[in-house]
């Protein structure tokens, strides 16, 4: 219980027995990346605050990402995680960033690439990796999988695999929070491919002329599938294509400009509906597992980001620079994050199937007791409760 | 603006058609069983008031209702079963929307994730299908792959099935299509009652709920008792009424093809032929035990729809009765249904597409003539 405790932490402060230091909540400033560019707004400054406890949470809370969807991938290839399975592996900065800027009254929706935001709000890895082999002590119980990870009590609406859908859905919920005089707001995330989405507009439309405070962000990492945001889009400047909703443009790699951007865009969406940010990330790997992700782009391209931008080694960087840790109190932490996530796959290991009587569990909230039927009709009938 | 004109339909056709004179007849055939089956049934009520007073009565229970649609508020609603609502609870409660029906439906599926209960209005079903990966995807769907963390108490409704000359894009009927799809509750009102009871049932139903109207039910009226006028009211989910109480032929119907069963049972009658005729209520989940319970008794089965005929409606309850109840049916179970075609314009074709009294009693006298199973003879 301890482990899942602590694998659930994600978001406070490390404890002291993790890395026998308690760190201070003394701010520092640090600078993004590049500074935001933006559309029909003024941007906010580049100019960051920060505590040497949330750089090392932001460290910690990324590397566990990191390890956890390449921990996936071995999953995936030893055929224990079955159909699709969408890794975020080099977007982690835009989960971290969102969740530290924002609290679990906000609501976060998103496509199907969505274990790194189930974990920033609040799941655990052993639900995730529970769930991903269908057990029954994933976060859906085994009836989702991958693309339909949900955590309602903190705000997180899913876990889509229609693309697009989500974003109407997104504005639905910031109707609902409007609607009921909450003073929150709900992130709509969504990809460069999906942005071309038609209902997409629609549900912008709507927002715009109800001031809902709806924030839709696209994690453009250049990619829908296996098709270059050039061939997809006319005009592939995603966070100017509200026309009338403003936009901001983000390095999606950068954490703290995320932050910046999505506490920017609470405030703004809350006094004058929408907003579009539009997150610049990169995936390391393909569109899903059955995607190489090397036929449409060179591989000196996925080393060039992995080399000048990962969001890992920028805050290993600037952890270094500011002298709160050493490197290899870093590489511990690390090699503690791995064993963590070797524990909770071993633990969800060991969670069984489903029931076969689960088999028309949730189909209704209510049933009143009618019939339901298996493949042979005659052989397996339920009745509905 | 535009949009409203294309898809504004005229009330009643150009003339009053044998489809007006019939439900005309069926009305006062109706005013007759209103002595029979209701008890002190002394007021009438249209089911187009009885959908507005349902809508109003929940609205003002449950300040989580809101009413989302085209035309649903200032224009007092397209078939104006939302009249009076906006007035009453603001436009925050009755939303006009633009015509984005995949937007908007999102946007109702959305909030009810987040825990309001949306009525969602289709200016007519046939517009359902911008919105159908919504209602099946996001809506139906969500119970099940969230193992039941995010229900959607929500309801689609809006005029279904062929109206009077509005031609092949704007006619279709589906319940078939959303009666097939678990997570989903499908219900079709015929009378006044119906549409209270059921309409109430619902938008307090925790579950999508998919709600069938029908255009020109909408000017009928219907006697209405005390129980039924009643703000508590509410018919179960799931559960058929038998409309006419018969021993020769059970006869299937739902919403406006109830009324046609019901006067194809009087002229049956007539000819010494007593057909029971089953109102369904609700298309998924379908009352099997009831319709079984029925042939069970009669041994012979019409089934009527106004739909496509393949994997239609009729096509499934054939299916349930011949695997519940096949030693007790003397007749092969016969299907009336909407003609394989896209609806025609002409008034004549238009006729023929869609089932007639005449086809309800031919087939029944076909289904009562043909008593020994063709196997036999063979």
């Amino acid at each position: 219980m301890a482990l899942t405790h602590r694998s659930s932490n994600l978001l406070k402060p490390l404890s002291a027995a993790v890395l026998r230091r308690t760190f201070s909540t003394d701010t520092i400033t640090v600078e993004t990346s590049v500074p935001f560019t933006s559309h029909n707004c003024s941007p906010p400054p580049r100019t960051v605050e920060t505590t040497p406890a949330e750089m090392m949470s932001f460290f910690r809370d990324m590397a566990t990402m990191r390890r956890m969807e390449i921990a996936a991938d071995s999953l995936y290839k030893a055929k224990l995680i079955r159909g699709f399975c969408h890794l975020y592996d080099g977007q982690e900065a835009v989960a971290i960033g969102m969740e530290a800027a924002i609290t679990s009254k906000d609501c976060i929706i998103t496509a199907y690439r969505d274990h790194c935001l189930f974990l920033a709000r609040g799941g655990t890895l052993v639900e995730t990796f529970a769930e991903l082999m269908g057990r029954k002590d994933g976060c859906s119980k085994g009836k989702g999988g991958s693309m339909h990870f949900y955590k309602k009590e903190s705000g997180f609406y899913g876990g889509h695999g229609i693309v697009g859908a989500q974003v109407p859905l997104g504005c639905g919920l910031a109707f609902a929070q409007k609607y009921s005089k909450e003073e929150h707001v709900t992130f709509a995330m969504y990809g460069d491919g999906a942005a071309n989405q038609g209902q997409l507009f629609e549900a912008l439309n709507m927002a715009a002329l109800w001031d809902l405070p709806a924030i839709l962000v696209c994690e453009n990492n250049h990619y829908g599938m296996g098709t270059a945001e050039w061939r997809a889009a006319k005009s592939y400047a995603y966070y100017k294509r509200g026309d009338y909703v403003p936009g901001l443009k983000v390095d999606g790699m950068d954490a703290f400009a995320v932050k910046q951007a999505c506490k920017f865009a609470k405030e703004h969406a809350l006094k004058n509906g929408p907003i579009i940010l539009e997150m610049d990330t990169y995936r390391y790997h393909g569109h899903s597992m059955s995607d190489p992700g090397s036929t449409y782009r060179k591989r000196d391209e996925v080393t060039g980001v992995r080399q000048e931008r990962d969001p890992l080694e920028r805050i290993r960087k600037l952890i270094l620079s500011h002298d709160l840790a050493t490197e290899k109190e870093l590489k511990d932490t690390e090699k503690e994050i791995r064993k963590e996530v070797d524990e909770a796959i071993a633990k969800a290991k060991e969670s069984p199937m489903p029931d076969p009587s689960e088999l028309f569990d949730n189909v209704y909230v209510k049933g009143f007791g009618v019939e339901v039927f298996g493949a042979d009709r005659k052989e397996v009938k339920s009745v509905l409760p | 603006m535009l949009g409203i004109v294309r898809r504004r339909i005229a009330r009643g056709g150009v003339n009053a058609s044998i489809v007006e004179q019939s439900l005309q007849k069926i009305r006062n055939q109706s005013l007759i069983y209103a002595s029979r089956s209701y008890s002190s049934a002394s007021k009438e009520m249209t089911v187009r008031d009885a959908l507005n007073s349902a809508l109003d009565e929940e609205m003002s229970a449950d300040p989580k209702v809101f009413v989302m649609g085209e035309e649903v508020g200032e224009y007092q609603g397209a078939y104006k079963i939302t009249k009076g609502l906006l007035d009453k609870y603001g436009p925050e409660r009755v939303v006009d929307t633009p015509i984005t029906e995949a937007g908007f439906a999102g946007i109702g599926v959305g909030a009810a994730y987040h825990g309001l209960r949306p009525v969602v209005e289709f200016m007519t079903f046939n517009f359902s299908m911008q919105a159908i990966d919504h209602i099946i995807n996001s809506a139906a769907k969500s119970n099940y792959m969230s193992a039941g963390q995010i229900s959607v108490p929500i309801v689609f409704r809006g005029p279904n099935g062929a109206a009077a000359g509005v031609g092949a894009q704007h006619s279709q009927c589906y319940a078939a299509w959303f009666g097939a799809c678990p997570g989903l509750k499908v219900l079709a009102p015929y009378s006044s009652e119906d549409a209270r009871g059921l309409l109430k049932a619902a938008i307090r139903d925790p579950d999508p709920v998919v709600f069938l109207e029908n255009e020109l039910l909408y000017g009928e009226s219907f006697p209405v008792s005390a129980e039924v006028l009643d703000s508590s009211f509410c018919l179960p989910i799931g559960k058929a009424k038998i409309e006419r109480e018969g021993k020769d032929v059970t006869i299937t119907a739902f919403s406006k093809m109830v009324g046609y069963a019901l006067k194809a049972a009087e002229i049956l009658a007539k000819e010494g032929i007593s057909a029971e005729v089953i109102n369904l209520r609700s298309i998924r989940p379908l009352d099997r035990s009831t319709i079984n319970a029925s042939v069970r008794k009669t041994n012979r089965l019409v089934t009527v729809e106004e739909g496509f005929p393949q994997h239609g409606v009729g096509a499934e309850i054939c299916a349930s009765v011949v695997e519940e109840s096949f030693e007790y049916l003397d007749a092969p179970v016969e299907r009336i249904a909407g003609a394989d075609v896209p609806m025609p314009y002409a008034a004549n074709l238009e006729r023929m597409a869609v089932p007639q009294i005449e086809d309800i009693v031919r087939a029944a006298k076909r289904a009562c003539y043909r008593s020994v199973p063709l196997a036999a003879t063979a």
